[in-house]
């Protein structure tokens, strides 16, 4: 969310006008920053390997209590893992393993990126309605607050937004299951109901959609709330500025003033909100796939940390960081493409 | 704001200006505090945290020093029973609860829930505050030296306290980090880059990262107790804090009262922690205040996966997730905690945003 000021930042220094050719500022900017991305992940790599390293905890010491467990096996185990290794040895494992496809878990021995697809493909759903749910309630709510500053809607709004970032996660989803399963009568745990499998398919679909409903409900709305405060106070500054009231002096209607020349600049911003999203994916997804009992990588990482395995756990938080530079990338992109301003910087 | 100048002499250049009829209407203080009590939200949330600040140290005193109400008294004879009940006949009158009634009720082991909250709530604040400090303390530190120092090139002295740095974590048998620490510097070194770049670098390298799942992580792997579970949010919270540093100090770097304390000759040191770091006290201090907020959430977030504060200390966040297996036969196990983060949650993003408005000159003047 700091990404916002940096990015208001950027704009206030960058040189305005500038002669030269557009074009290759553009590709100039854009090598720059892929460069940059770049250097970005090996450091992100790094992290991701070591920081999990530095703890005491290891896969071989899951289980210390089973009598059948030799020192001996421990052993075996520890050198089938390399865990015996120095550090930079096993990075260089994971590295290879990584990009030939070979890395395997260390649970079940299964290859590590073809389950970590189709945990994703699970929460995908979830991740875009949460998304959509967002995007088409945030910004009305904060728009419609900022053009009438102070009146009941406004301070209404402002401080429900408050509230629903204050409730624990869990404690909301709680409430909204109880809700929603005693007053509607429907299923909402789980992906779909299990037996369902021979049903006709608007049942089908039916039983789909109440399943993914509500998690989706529940993880839009902290969302909601920050992001519809950011566009509350962008569109709040813009409102202030010179050529609002210009647009005003010169006679247009408040309709066009605040559609026409206001919303525009406000909205410009936000375009960088779409690379903060995708981490979302798997960090903000922990509490509520965990409480749903959805089959998504946020409860793939829940489990390998509970069995300590590695090679998941490092890759799950490496795609994360990976997706996040790509968002950033993407936006950054999509930014300097929207406002040239940005370009020279 | 917090000029070089002592509270004296401000007050004598106040009178002279006074004279000429050219003082300020009031101080930055008073105008602080008069936007502040305007904003009647801030206000309440300002007045349910010193509730708060003196209900968590009664609780520290009380449950712990001095003990009226025992957290830990287990009453088989006495489970789920719902707030405001008395004791049942058969429990020992030693157990009994201070003023003979159970103000929130008991739990599945009988234990009072009005006792467990109100240790709870010295722990789970206490939590916030340190993990906060945690964060506070690196992001300044960072944030700082980046700002300030900015496109200043490493110089061979930081890479020898860098190699200094690593000899260390050699010691403790942290080689990999080691190497990592020295190789940056060096290559940072042999490549001319600045201070600045290798700071940010790694903030946004740290930044990549899905911030709870790395907590997460971390907590589930290192032994449980709460001073891991502190250290570890605080150890993973201090991106934004640094980069906000960062942008205060650049800007303050270039500001006269910086220049002429340079010119003046005052120590480097001196110049940073008397005249920079007071001025750029203001917004870290909003954010400090919210992620206080953050810090509690994310403990019960900890809690509800199991990785929580082990017990026997209770948090508010544990009193929750324990409560929510018991949602239908004794609600109040899972409501009372949670209203309770809620209030407080709440109260500190109000004082927060009211503190943001209240701090902001750029808001003020609208």
């Amino acid at each position: 969310m700091a990404k916002i000021g940096v990015d208001a930042g950027l704009l206030s220094d960058a040189v305005i006008g500038s002669s030269r050719d557009n074009r290759s500022t553009m590709w100039n900017f854009i090598v720059r920053n892929v460069a940059q991305r770049l250097i970005l992940l090996v450091i992100v790599s790094f992290v991701a390997h070591s920081f999990i390293h530095l703890a005491p905890g290891e896969p071989s010491e899951v289980d210390p209590m089973n009598p059948r467990m030799k020192p001996e096996d421990i052993a075996k185990i520890r050198a089938a893992f390399h865990l015996d290794e120095p550090l930079y040895v096993q990075y260089a494992y994971w590295i290879r393993d990584l990009a030939t496809g070979e890395l395997k878990s260390f649970k079940d021995s299964q290859p590590v990126l073809p389950k970590i697809w189709d945990r994703f493909l699970n929460s995908l759903p979830l991740f875009i309605l949460a998304t959509i749910l967002v995007w088409t309630w945030a910004f009305p709510t904060g728009i419609y607050g900022a053009v009438f500053r102070g009146g009941m809607y406004d301070r209404g709004t402002v401080l429900l937004s408050y509230a629903l970032i204050s409730v624990p996660g869990f404690f909301l989803s709680y409430l909204a299951i109880l809700w929603v399963v005693g007053w509607f009568g429907v299923p909402v745990i789980s992906i779909k109901t299990f037996g369902m499998e021979h049903a006709e398919l608007p049942y089908k679909i039916m039983d789909r959609v109440w399943h993914l409903v509500i998690p989706s409900i529940m993880a839009a709305i902290g969302g909601i709330a920050i992001l519809s405060r950011y566009v509350r106070s962008q569109m709040l500054e813009v409102l202030g500025q010179d050529y609002v009231r210009t647009a005003r002096a010169k006679g247009l209607t408040e309709d066009a003033v605040i559609y026409g020349h206001a919303l525009g600049n406000a909205l410009l911003p936000f375009v960088t909100m779409f690379g903060l999203l995708l981490p979302g994916l798997i960090g903000g997804s922990v509490i509520f796939e965990q409480i749903f009992a959805w089959p998504g990588l946020g409860r793939l990482g829940y489990e390998a940390i509970l069995s300590r395995d590695f090679p998941i756990i490092m890759t799950l938080n490496f795609i994360a960081a990976v997706l996040t530079l790509l968002g950033t990338l993407i936006s950054d992109i999509l930014y300097a493409v929207v406002d040239p301003r940005i370009r020279l910087h | 704001m917090h000029d070089s100048k002592s509270g004296a002499s401000l007050k004598a250049e106040f009178v002279s200006l006074d004279a000429e009829g050219l003082a300020p209407q009031e101080t930055p203080w008073q105008e602080f505090l008069r936007i502040f009590k305007k904003d009647y939200q801030a206000l309440i949330g300002f007045w349910v945290l010193m509730l708060l600040l003196v209900t968590a140290l009664a609780g520290k005193a009380l449950t712990e020093w001095w003990v009226v109400f025992d957290p830990e008294a287990v009453r088989l004879t006495d489970k789920f029973l719902p707030p405001l009940s008395v004791p049942s006949p058969d429990s020992l009158p030693a157990d009994r609860p201070f003023g003979g009634v159970y103000l929130m009720g008991t739990d599945e082991l009988g234990r009072d829930v009005f006792a467990r909250m109100f240790q709870g709530s010295f722990v789970s604040l206490s939590i916030g505050f340190v993990a906060v400090g945690i964060s506070l303390g690196i992001g300044v530190l960072l944030g700082g030296v980046s700002g300030y120092y900015g496109q200043d090139k490493v110089s061979l002295k930081t890479v020898l306290i860098g190699i200094f740095l690593g000899g260390v974590l050699f010691y403790f048998n942290w080689n990999f980090l080691g190497y990592a620490i020295i190789a940056m510097l060096l290559l940072t070194w042999i490549f001319r880059l600045s201070v600045d770049t290798l700071i940010m670098r790694f903030t946004d390298a740290m930044m990549c990262f899905p911030t709870f799942f790395l907590i997460l992580t971390a907590v589930a792997l290192l032994p449980p107790s709460i001073y891991t579970i502190m250290f570890i949010i605080g150890l993973f919270s201090w991106m934004g804090m640094a980069r906000f540093v960062r942008a205060e100090f650049l800007s303050l770097r270039e500001q006269d009262f910086v220049i002429a304390a340079k010119a003046l000759g005052v120590p480097e040191w001196r110049i940073i922690f008397r005249h920079m770091v007071p001025n750029a006290l203001a917004p870290v201090f909003v954010s400090a205040t919210i992620g206080v907020a953050t810090a509690i959430l994310t403990e019960s977030g900890l809690s509800f996966l199991g990785f929580g504060v082990p017990p026997p200390d209770a948090t508010w966040g544990n009193i929750l997730s324990d409560g929510k297996g018991f949602i239908f036969d004794a609600p109040w196990l899972f409501f009372i905690p949670g209203l309770a983060i809620f209030l407080v949650v709440l109260a500190f993003n109000l004082v927060g945003e009211g503190l943001r408005e209240a701090l902001n000159p750029k808001l003020r003047s609208r």
